[in-house]
């Protein structure tokens, strides 16, 4: 396939953004708990020229929200490259490749595997989940059907086939933490294409584990993405600590979330006034979005690193102060 | 062995309703040993329901019985008479001892007296987890001996998803993460090698998915399908 393609796999904005060299910049668009299409449209407003792709949720948290490819769809009428999320929880082999080849007629052509959040965080915890197959044996049956033309049971696609770039995400900091490396190389051994990571706040940590990555060669073999995002408050920045596994904030961070609200210090949200409680919020959120420009600017001195994936589900209009901070608008264009 | 657990009294007489003649029917084996629905606690749920019916101003006749397994017809057999005499059949046993009583009883109506669970492990006095999924394809020699189908909240087969965190699942601190026992124990046998393989997508034809299951042992039977 890649002979037609003068050497790309699919020919999509971030493979070639990538490929080209570039340090790449991905988005993430979260679909609404409805059907109004101006939701979307409005975020990818937002997010068109900040950003090289951008990831679509696939009922994140296992909460119901406009489907992935519904939501990719107006995306892409917008002028902005999706990627796909796509969850072993809601769907069998047999859906997953059904929708794909419905996903790649409509025009997209990245994807990231996921295996999904547990039903049980969601908003129907009463649900009965799939895992037919898990994340590592997604990307492997989505390759063979992008390289081979073949579905998961062997039989052959009739006529044109769905070929996308596939990803994978990779949790740094999660237990077992040893493994964590290792697995990396076993889902790029599946044929993942492209990484994006768990949000990394602790950079230390996550050059370690790159250090372990670039020792198995990993980073030569598919690009990687570190996961970034801006805090909105220190309560934030201390939940995600203290609550969300493989998340690690460290101690300095945290000092700067709450060093930039000290004009309030020691006030509870009920003393302050709207407009103090707004004043407040502003202040920490610019704090939030320089703090994860910094951190951006670090983890591009990492050897390894292909790009970062920026999570600011809910706040798309930070991405482009973001970006722009980081020092990486414009976004490049590869023909 | 099954587990079971006894469904909330309210539950039970509202599957009762209005019948005058109740026959509790324990089972003597794996509920016995969950404490759940052995004789002791048919005993018990009798008392229980003759003392609300009679509060409730419809006193009921509730006796009760128990036979060494529900799901073996000679078992059945023996309270033939028992359960004739009875307007309905309360099953302590598991989901298979009220099926085997509907089916060797077709003209009494059997309602459940537990929720069965799961195929586990008494883990200490009180204490019951999950071990076996029966999904049909055993793959627990790759694994170590620990079941990601039935322990892994999500069955994964290629190692811990990242809601993994000193040593439990995402969904409950007090479960443990099933990736995290298997990376421990092929670790320390020196068996790491096998968490870097690939596992296939599993074949579900043979669990619950392809359809109910039946075993059938040529050898063993004593009438043939040709007789």
């Amino acid at each position: 396939m890649s002979g037609k393609n003068n050497g790309y796999l699919v020919s999509s904005n971030l493979e070639k953004v990538l490929k080209a060299g570039h340090f790449a910049v991905t988005g993430e668009l979260g679909p609404p708990q409805g059907a109004d299409p101006e939701v979307i449209r409005e975020k990818a407003a937002l997010l068109k020229g900040y950003v090289d792709a951008v990831n679509i949720t696939d009922n994140q948290t296992a909460i119901v929200r406009m489907s992935s490819i519904g939501a990719g769809t107006l995306v892409l009428q917008e002028g902005l490259e999706p990627i796909i999320q796509m969850t072993c929880r809601d769907r069998n082999r047999l859906a997953i490749q059904a929708d794909l080849l419905g996903a790649h007629a409509l025009g997209m052509r990245n994807l990231l595997c996921l295996t999904g959040d547990h039903q049980i965080f969601g908003n129907h915890p009463t649900a009965k989940n799939v895992y037919d197959m898990d994340s590592l044996q997604m990307v492997h049956m989505l390759t063979e059907m992008r390289d081979k033309a073949v579905f998961q049971c062997g039989d052959e696609v009739k006529g044109s086939t769905a070929g996308f770039l596939l990803g994978s995400a990779a949790a740094p900091f999660a237990d077992p933490i040893d493994f964590r490396p290792l697995r990396l190389a076993k889902k790029v051994k599946a044929g993942s294409n492209f990484i994006q990571t768990q949000l990394v706040y602790d950079v230390k940590e996550f050059a370690k584990y790159m250090e372990k990555v670039r020792e198995l060669g990993v980073h030569k073999e598919t690009f990687i993405l570190a996961g970034v995002g801006p805090l909105k408050s220190p309560g934030m920045a201390k939940y995600m600590k203290n609550n969300v596994p493989g998340i690690l904030v460290p101690d300095e961070v945290i000092e700067r979330m709450t060093e930039a609200g000290k004009e309030w210090k020691g006030k509870k949200a009920a003393d302050l006034s709207p407009e103090e409680k707004k004043a407040r919020s502003k202040a920490w959120q610019t704090e939030g979005i320089q703090v994860c420009i910094d951190l951006i600017k670090d983890i591009k001195k990492i050897d390894g690193v292909a790009g970062v994936h920026i999570m600011a589900i809910e706040w798309e209009e930070a991405v482009k102060p973001i970006v722009e901070g980081a020092g990486l608008y414009p976004r490049p264009e590869v023909n | 062995m099954i587990t079971g657990e006894q469904k909330p009294l309210e539950e039970i007489q509202a599957l009762l309703g209005d019948a005058e003649k109740v026959l509790v029917v324990g089972c003597g084996t794996c509920v016995t040993v969950c404490f759940a629905g052995g004789s002791r606690e048919a005993q018990i749920l009798s008392a229980s329901l003759r003392m609300a019916s009679k509060l409730n101003d419809h006193p009921q006749d509730v006796t009760d019985v128990t036979v060494q397994r529900q799901c073996e017809w000679e078992y059945l057999d023996e309270i033939e008479k028992e359960i004739a005499e009875a307007d309905i059949v309360l099953s302590l046993g598991c989901g298979i001892g009220v099926q085997a009583i509907a089916e060797h009883f077709p003209d009494t109506w059997v309602v459940p007296g537990l929720n069965t669970t799961f195929m586990g492990i008494p883990q200490e006095q009180g204490v019951w987890e999950e071990r076996c999924a029966a999904c049909g394809d055993c793959i627990l020699g790759l694994t170590g001996g620990i079941c990601p189908i039935a322990r892994c909240s999500k069955s994964l087969l290629n190692g811990p998803c990242g809601g993994s965190e000193d040593g439990h699942c995402e969904i409950d601190p007090e479960v443990p993460c099933a990736w995290q026992l298997i990376y421990d124990r092929l670790t320390s046998m020196g068996k790491e090698d096998t968490l870097l393989e690939l596992q296939p997508p599993k074949n579900w034809q043979v669990s619950r998915d392809g359809g109910p299951r039946k075993i059938i042992r040529e050898d063993l039977r004593l009438i043939s399908d040709e007789a």
